[in-house]
């Protein structure tokens, strides 16, 4: 049984998924069911290389961010590393690749596609109900969805870190100035200092779950993680999509397959 | 059922015994063993205050009490001897011993206050419906102020600390460990804890292991002392009053706070001196948040006027989250404030007159050492002896006089045995003094005009408090400024020039300096 005294007023309440208007709709679905989502997506979309089978799910699934619960700055921090990562893709295959710019553009929008929803699964879904979805939907063993809880909880820590590193190493004379071989230098110094960091945040968290008595046998859950007809709509409504976007492109004539 | 079960068998009862017969602990990568030829048994129900130096090998004791040394375990290294449970090696009876270590930090599991207390029930196996009972009576117990949805992240420390021990306590453990519950409290937070436990103990008739270095507030809650030596076994062990009669000297030759033996360092006069630094209208705000529904940025700070002078100890005092912190990170010239600045005044100023915030990070280490509350946070390198090295060849100290300087060092703060180990692997007091000798380590004749330090006595015995506080001392009498937050009233007593109370996003200075951060006169 979920609590009920929420407090709406609290800014440092996670709120349960699924409450809060049309921009946290996604919220509500399963995380499981949004994982298959994505997942069925993607796969669906290897075969097609064309840009107007991508382009048909990619145009479905882009208003869908408008209902992830994502803010601005998260929306941005995802989003310019995911155009960046298209529009790369699109420059490489642009340069180098033999179908030219149709076939570039193909590529571009095909990664875009397939990478889309399942970055909008993973920032729709809360890490508790992700992990406990995992393993009572998925049947996932206890120890690796924990595992996956923690990287996802880590996630948000680590930009903490990254700051503390920052001023920690200020603090000790280690700043590069304008010099730009010694700032590379110091910037994967940074970047190992966070590595350690990591893996001992993670080393402790595991000393601390053991310390609760993690893997001494079977679990309870505390907490179900329920299956609604909703989600099985949403994961129906993959395959659904990804036939009228194979059908709108072969009635078009552009429809190019990887093996084709 | 299997699973139900261990429910049971985990839900209360009589305290668990606890029996040792020359054991003892190497950890991997140690030469020497962190305790050995422990002799010890501990009848169910009894309550057992754990006293030994620090480094002794106290929290080693209690993360084996907790099944939580071994070959497949969290902590690898040797054992010899005999260690038990209720008759079983202690890996076996994990789950139905509590532990509370030295860091809150380090111990919330999940995301959420109550999924987080219910984490170790769902390991136990206790049904759906027991669990949240427990999880709630648990966080009544404790007086946790939030509910069940609260994010574990948005807690202050002593928040934490209480959410840690609602979380053991869930788990009905018939043992309990706890390993200094309050050394990084606010005397208030540490004052609640203490009656929590003095409650919680009340209540139960689990055996209770305890560590804690300050003596004075705790031995009201045991009935026994038990005494370890670092790299041997137990040395006095009997009821409080008659240990601290029959061995009170010989304990305080070992460091231990022996009930009115509190360390008296003569410390020369402050000199006082000019202002060094000035913080003029500083405004900070949290750093943003990423993610699904982020807390919205909040102010810490506000309207903040400071002042440090040379040759002048200023405490930083106040709650656990009022930004005490926050504005150390300002007054080091390590982060800039959101308005306002913080300003090199005098000899400073003659540095380099542009605020602290813009300094090359060279120049600022030259003139400003700093110690982070977590002492993790500010090593560099892989031993203890390089950490200590690194300011002084940086700064162009030569080969001998550096490696003479840390010598030195190494010795008064009782690192000298540990030069080779790694940061990470010291006990929790030795790593504050290592994080506190790196910013001493540029020597008297090099060290910085102004030392910036968070909670510098944190878990200390009465030789290293000692040791600290007349290095710190020393530089005082030099004329450089130290500017400290803590809230070891001994230390304020004994160093403290001038205060500074952080509270409600205010820093005001405080008039009166004794008497008015502890109305009941304790040491802390
Ligand atoms: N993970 C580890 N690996 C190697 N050595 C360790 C490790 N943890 C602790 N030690 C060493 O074992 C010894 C005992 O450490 P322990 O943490 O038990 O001391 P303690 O009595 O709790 O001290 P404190 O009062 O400072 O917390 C110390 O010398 C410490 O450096
Ligand atoms: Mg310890």
């Amino acid at each position: 049984m979920r609590t009920t005294d929420r407090g709406r007023g609290d800014p440092m309440t996670l709120d349960a998924p699924g409450d809060g208007g049309a921009r946290y709709w996604l919220l509500g679905f399963n995380p499981a069911a949004k994982l298959i989502a994505a997942l069925v997506l993607a796969v669906g979309l290897v075969p097609a290389v064309d840009a107007v089978t991508g382009g048909v799910v990619l145009a479905a699934v882009l208003p869908l961010v408008l209902f992830s619960g994502a803010d601005r700055r998260t929306l941005l921090v995802l989003g310019v590393p995911f155009l960046f990562m298209g529009l790369s893709s699109g420059l490489v295959n642009l340069l180098y690749g033999e179908a030219g710019p149709l076939g570039a553009l193909g590529a571009a929008v095909r990664l875009l596609a397939i990478a889309l929803p399942g970055i909008l699964a993973a920032v729709s879904s809360d890490p508790t109900e992700t992990a406990d979805s995992l393993v009572q939907r998925l049947r996932i063993p206890e120890r690796p969805a924990m595992g996956v809880l923690a990287a996802l909880r880590l996630i948000p820590l680590l930009a903490g870190q990254w700051r503390t590193i920052t001023l920690a190493r200020r603090a000790r004379g280690l700043e590069a100035g304008h010099n730009p071989v010694a700032m590379t230098a110091l910037f994967f110094g940074r970047l190992f200092a966070l590595l350690v960091r990591s893996i001992r945040t993670g080393t402790l968290l595991a000393t601390a779950m053991d310390a609760r008595a993690f893997g001494t046998g079977p679990r309870s859950h505390a907490r179900t993680s329920r299956w609604r007809p909703a989600d099985t709509l949403l994961v129906a409504a993959c395959p659904v999509l990804l036939a009228a976007a194979y059908a709108v492109s072969a009635g078009l004539g552009t429809l190019t397959l990887l093996f084709g | 059922m299997a699973a139900t079960d261990r429910a049971a068998r985990a839900s209360g009862g009589p305290g668990a015994r606890v029996e040792l017969e020359g054991w003892g602990w190497k950890h991997s990568g140690r030469d020497e063993y962190a305790l050995r030829g422990v002799d010890l048994s501990v009848e169910p129900g009894e309550r057992v205050l754990l006293l030994g130096a620090s480094g002794a090998g106290k929290s080693t004791l209690l993360h084996s009490l907790a099944g939580l040394t071994g070959p497949d375990s969290a902590i690898s290294g040797e054992q010899e001897g005999v260690l038990l449970v209720d008759g079983e090696p202690a890996t076996r009876r994990r789950g139905r011993v509590g532990l509370v270590s030295q860091d809150p930090e380090t111990q919330l599991v999940m995301a959420r206050a109550g999924d987080d207390v219910a984490f170790g029930p769902e390991n136990l196996g206790v049904e759906r419906d027991e669990v949240w009972r427990r999880v709630d009576a648990a966080l009544g117990e404790v007086a946790f102020p939030y509910g069940r949805d609260h994010s574990t992240g948005a807690l202050s420390g002593g928040e934490k600390q209480r959410l840690v021990i609602a979380g053991t306590l869930a788990m009905r453990p018939r043992l309990l460990l706890l390993d200094e519950p309050t050394a990084n409290l606010d005397p208030a937070g540490a004052e609640l804890i203490r009656g929590v436990l003095a409650r919680l103990l009340a209540a139960t008739e689990a055996t209770l292991v305890l560590v804690e270095h300050r003596v004075a507030e705790v031995v009201d809650l045991v009935d026994r002392v038990v005494v370890v030596e670092p790299g041997g076994g137990v040395i006095a062990d009997g009821a409080p009053r008659a240990v601290f009669a029959e061995h009170g000297r010989a304990l305080a030759g070992q460091g231990v706070w022996v009930p009115g033996g509190e360390p008296d360092p003569g410390l020369a006069p402050a000199p006082g001196g000019p202002v060094l630094i000035e913080a003029v209208d500083c405004l900070v705000r949290t750093p943003p948040d990423l993610g699904m529904r982020a807390a919205p940025a909040r102010t810490v700070l506000s309207g903040v006027r400071a002042a440090v002078a040379a040759g002048t100890a200023t405490a930083l005092t106040g709650p656990n989250g009022a930004g005490k912190s926050t504005l150390l990170t300002l007054l080091a010239g390590l982060a800039r404030p959101r308005a306002g600045a913080v300003l090199p005044r005098g000899p400073l100023a003659e540095a380099d007159a542009r605020p602290l915030a813009r300094w090359p990070a060279r120049r600022l280490a030259r003139h400003i050492g700093t110690v982070f509350q977590h002492a993790e946070d500010q090593f560099v390198t892989a031993t203890v002896r390089d950490e200590l090295r690194f300011a002084p060849l940086r700064a162009g100290m030569g080969r001998a006089e550096t490696d003479a300087w840390v010598d030195e060092l190494l010795e008064r703060l009782r690192l000298a045995r540990l030069a080779d180990a790694h940061p990470f692997t010291l006990s929790g007091g030795e790593k504050r003094r290592l994080s506190v000798a790196t910013a001493l380590s540029s020597g008297p004749a090099h060290a910085p005009d102004a030392l910036v330090l968070d909670e510098p006595t944190f878990g200390q015995d009465t030789r290293t408090w000692a040791e600290l506080v007349e290095l710190l001392g020393d530089l005082r009498a030099q004329g450089r400024a130290i500017v400290m937050a803590t809230h070891d009233a001994l230390l304020l007593r004994h160093l403290a020039d001038t205060r500074l109370r952080v509270a409600d996003g205010r820093v005001t200075p405080v008039e009166r300096p004794d008497g008015v951060e502890r109305p009941d006169g304790g040491t802390r």
